[in-house]
């Protein structure tokens, strides 16, 4: 007898959002309970990808650490080595030069750049349009090409040193970059006819997974999920680091708080990006990419830091415990979409399935930074 | 009432808009490769695994079997060993053994290497059938050059 | 052997073959033409151009094991996508493709169209229903609600052209549109050019309707990928699904063929001089290219979406459509 007959007493049934699901994003799981379409409870389901990475830190010394900090998030590694580099540097008071930061700047928004067209292509490729995809992945092989002449690597970077860089940049990535810049700026229009204004996208992302400020607020959501809802906080200007406080730029905000409100945050944040690159590129001093007092075995003074960057995904924060040894004693890492994940369970009730797959898809979820 | 006909009226030119970018890709010339008909030129800081520097004048390794590589590697892919020669002052490396399905191509041992013994290949088409394919000698690897 | 049945035979094989051969044609140039708006070549190495790319897929889905998945309506299961092929091979009866190159003449050709290929819908609900799979008979459910919205508007604007034609003969109709393109019945100019006001917009909603009830992008719930996995043919394996494929295919034939002949005048040539059978093929492939383009531009819309299309604009103004055209007709 057809189980589902059996099942008709009962209003609602469990479906699941099973770890293998073309629109979860990595290994998430998704317990849905369904009435006919509408989901009346969904509880997302982790820790199919824990690999252990804060346990990890506590057995290997700081340096060794480096190459996790890129398996977190994959997409924008760098950020996630801007983050721990500059938490043991505030725990070790390192100084960076200046030449450094700026290559730092430069790189982080062009792996915010690649990640968030990522996000735009796979996001489109969840609600059905194939096209888009493999524009947005012509454009990021050229920042990955840029990025592999520098740091060597093309998605899990390990670039950046205690007190410093690894290599230093040359000629020809400058004026790459300065020719990738024109290339994007005049490709963005292309993306807005063909995506932004489609009639159907429109319909399908306005006034879908409408998150209130408040809401964020609760769950801690950050990044393009909280400015998406009016909340004005991206760590580069409400806690500078770096040279972040020298660039001009800004900060997208928009007050709508459903999915085209993310969506558009996200391709304003592009061309924020491309702003900054453009000055970082005016601005690069000569100099050294090292710190001449960065000592080869890092020791950290006994005592807790932490350390936000604005990673692509929000605010990823590095806690330190160190006791004077060479390991540290602990190492939590504050992942974005944990927190931008929780607020799916009540912000889905009552959506229907298609409505609740691009929801998921607009809070732009890494599910390996979820389970670390 | 104007609304609904303006909705209407946006939304197919949005539409028929959508469809002139389609059309114009698709009459423009293709951005892929045909790998591996046509290969891809690799950047020179391209990260493969390690291997050991050929000295140009003696023709042996720079390798002073230190040890440092070994100590930095946080997969711990890396053995070296060496042996004293009667006589002679420095070290001379005997075997270099790299676990490649441990690396994590991060370059902390190609940083903290003081002679400059190891660097990266440029290897990318490895492709084997049993993981010990993947245990390279890199000693064997240098005098194979 | 009687002349009459003999001719009849060749012709139910020629449909069947014509169908399998459509259906390789199409998923050639459907790859193709993905592959260059996407800025890449599709198939290249199966053949010339990968030509031979949809016979090598055929072959694989033809030696793949037919499961049946445990607790499945088993009769109903196997008999699913024989339900989609029997009537995409049938409406072949009627289409003719040139004036020498018909199965059957029948009066009454475009009432019969539409008949037989309404069975398609059973098809998809049952396939869905009988694989015991909670995600195909959600998309079952939604596939039968999405066709029965836009057979309605389809039908409309079908009447509208009948009402100017006269005619459900759909070899008469196609006589009537012989000369140039100006003579067409998207824009009859010559014979009542007060019907160019209403034709051409006929044409769009019932090429708009024939995207939707063949379930093509942008209306493909029925087999959204990214959300229900394949909808009501995910338990279908190799041959079952290639099933579903050509009927797919066929379908499309036939809903853009029936466009050319009711509004884009048939085999007969844009300019009077040439018109036969490779008229005809010219111009529903050129249909079916925009069919393709369509799909690879847009995304999905939502199930709320496209009813709200179908009962909220497409049937209010096919109505008016046929309301003017009816006043039209009288008064010119």
């Amino acid at each position: 007898m057809n189980h589902l007959a059996s099942d008709m007493h009962k209003e609602t049934f469990v479906l699941n959002m099973g770890p293998q699901h073309p629109a979860t994003h990595g290994v998430l799981r998704v317990k849905l309970v369904l009435d006919g379409e509408y989901i009346v409870e969904a509880e997302p389901v982790l820790g199919y990808i824990h690999r252990m990475h804060e346990k990890m830190g506590e057995n290997r010394t700081w340096a060794q650490f480096m190459p996790n900090t890129g398996r977190l998030d994959y997409l924008s590694a760098l950020s996630y080595n801007h983050g721990y580099v500059a938490a043991v540097e505030r725990a070790a008071g390192i100084e960076v030069p200046e030449r450094a930061e700026v290559i730092r700047v430069m790189t982080v928004e062009l792996n915010r750049i690649s990640s968030h067209l990522l996000w735009f292509g796979a996001y489109l490729l969840d609600l059905g349009g194939f096209t888009p995809l493999l524009y947005a992945f012509d454009d990021r092989e050229q920042i990955l090409d840029l990025l592999e002449s520098v740091t060597g690597s093309r998605l899990t970077y390990c670039y950046f040193r205690f007190g410093g860089l690894y290599n230093d940049i040359d000629d020809d990535f400058i004026a790459g970059l300065k020719g990738f810049v024109e290339r994007l700026r005049s490709r963005l229009p292309m993306y807005h006819t063909l995506v932004t204004k489609n009639i159907i996208l429109m319909k399908r992302l306005k006034d879908i997974g409408v998150v209130s400020a408040d809401m964020c607020r609760r769950y801690g959501a950050t990044g393009p999920v909280a400015r998406g809802s009016g909340i004005d906080y991206d760590v580069r200007k409400n806690e500078p680091y770096s040279v972040y406080p020298e660039f001009d730029f800004d900060v997208p905000v928009y007050h709508e708080g459903d999915s085209m409100a993310r969506y558009m945050v996200r391709m304003d944040e592009i061309e924020q990006s491309l702003r900054i690159i453009e000055q970082a590129i005016a601005k690069l001093p000569e100099g050294p990419i090292m710190a001449e007092k960065a000592p080869k075995i890092i020791k950290p003074a006994k005592g807790d830091y932490y350390h936000a960057v604005e990673a692509a995904r929000g605010s990823f924060g590095v806690r330190l415990v160190s006791d004077g040894t060479n390991t540290p004693y602990r190492l939590k890492l504050r992942s974005p979409s944990f927190c931008n994940l929780s607020l799916f369970a009540e912000a889905s009730q009552g959506m229907l399935v298609a409505d609740a797959v691009a929801f998921m898809g607009s809070l732009d979820l890494v599910i390996p930074e979820i389970d670390r | 009432m104007s609304g609904y006909f303006k909705e209407i009226i946006d939304g197919t030119h949005s539409l028929v808009a959508g469809m002139g970018v389609t059309i114009k890709y698709m009459v423009k010339p293709v951005v892929t490769m045909q790998y591996p008909r046509a290969s891809v030129k690799m950047t020179a800081r391209y990260r493969g695994h390690i291997d050991l520097v050929k000295d140009a004048e003696t023709g042996e390794s720079l390798c002073i079997v230190c040890g440092m590589c070994q100590k930095a590697c946080p997969s711990g892919c890396i053995s070296v060993a060496g042996e004293k020669p009667e006589g002679a002052k420095k070290k001379v490396l005997t075997s270099y053994r790299l676990d490649f399905t441990k690396c994590s191509l991060c370059g902390l041992c190609v940083e903290s290497c003081k002679p400059g013994a190891i660097t990266f290949s440029k290897d990318y088409n490895l492709a084997g059938l049993t993981k010990d394919e993947f245990i390279f000698d890199l000693k064997k690897r240098l005098e194979e050059r | 052997m009687n002349p009459e049945v003999s001719r009849l035979l060749i012709y139910v094989v020629a449909a069947i073959a014509f169908v399998a051969l459509n259906a390789a044609m199409l998923v050639w140039m459907e790859r193709k033409v993905a592959g260059h708006m996407q800025g890449r070549i599709g198939p290249k190495e199966v053949g010339p151009f990968g030509l031979l790319q949809s016979f090598a897929d055929g072959i694989k889905l033809m030696t793949k094991q037919l499961i049946v998945p445990e607790g499945a309506d088993v009769p109903l299961f196997k008999v699913a996508p024989m339900l989609v092929m029997i009537p995409a091979v049938m409406c072949f009866v009627t289409i003719p493709f040139s004036e020498t190159v018909a199965a059957r003449n029948i009066n009454v050709g475009l009432l019969l169209l539409f008949a037989i290929a309404s069975v398609n819908i059973l098809a998809l609900l049952l396939g869905g229903w009988a694989s015991n799979n909670k995600y195909a008979v959600i998309s079952a459910a939604r596939a039968v609600s999405q066709n029965v919205a836009y057979e309605i508007p389809m039908l409309i604007t079908a009447i509208t052209v009948v009402m100017f034609t006269r005619t459900m003969n759909l070899h008469d109709i196609v006589m009537q549109q012989a000369g140039g393109f100006w003579n067409w019945n998207i824009l009859p100019f010559t014979k009542n050019p007060a019907m160019a006001l209403v034709m051409p917009i006929s044409f769009l909603i019932f090429f708009t309707c024939s995207m939707a009830e063949t379930n093509r992008a942008p209306f493909d719930l029925g087999e959204a990928e990214s959300e229900l996995v394949a909808g009501f043919h995910t338990e279908y394996a190799g041959m079952g699904f290639g099933l579903f494929f050509l009927g797919e295919y066929a379908n499309v034939f036939i809903g853009c063929s029936l466009a050319v002949i009711l509004f884009l005048g048939g085999w007969q040539c844009p300019f009077g001089l040439a018109p036969g059978i490779h008229w005809f093929l010219i111009k529903v492939y050129s249909l079916i290219f925009v069919v393709m383009w369509a799909r690879w531009t847009f995304p999905r819309t939502t199930i709320y979406g496209l009813l709200n299309l179908s009962w909220k604009i497409l049937i209010p103004i096919s109505l008016f459509n046929l309301v003017l055209t009816g006043a039209l007709i009288k008064v010119f």
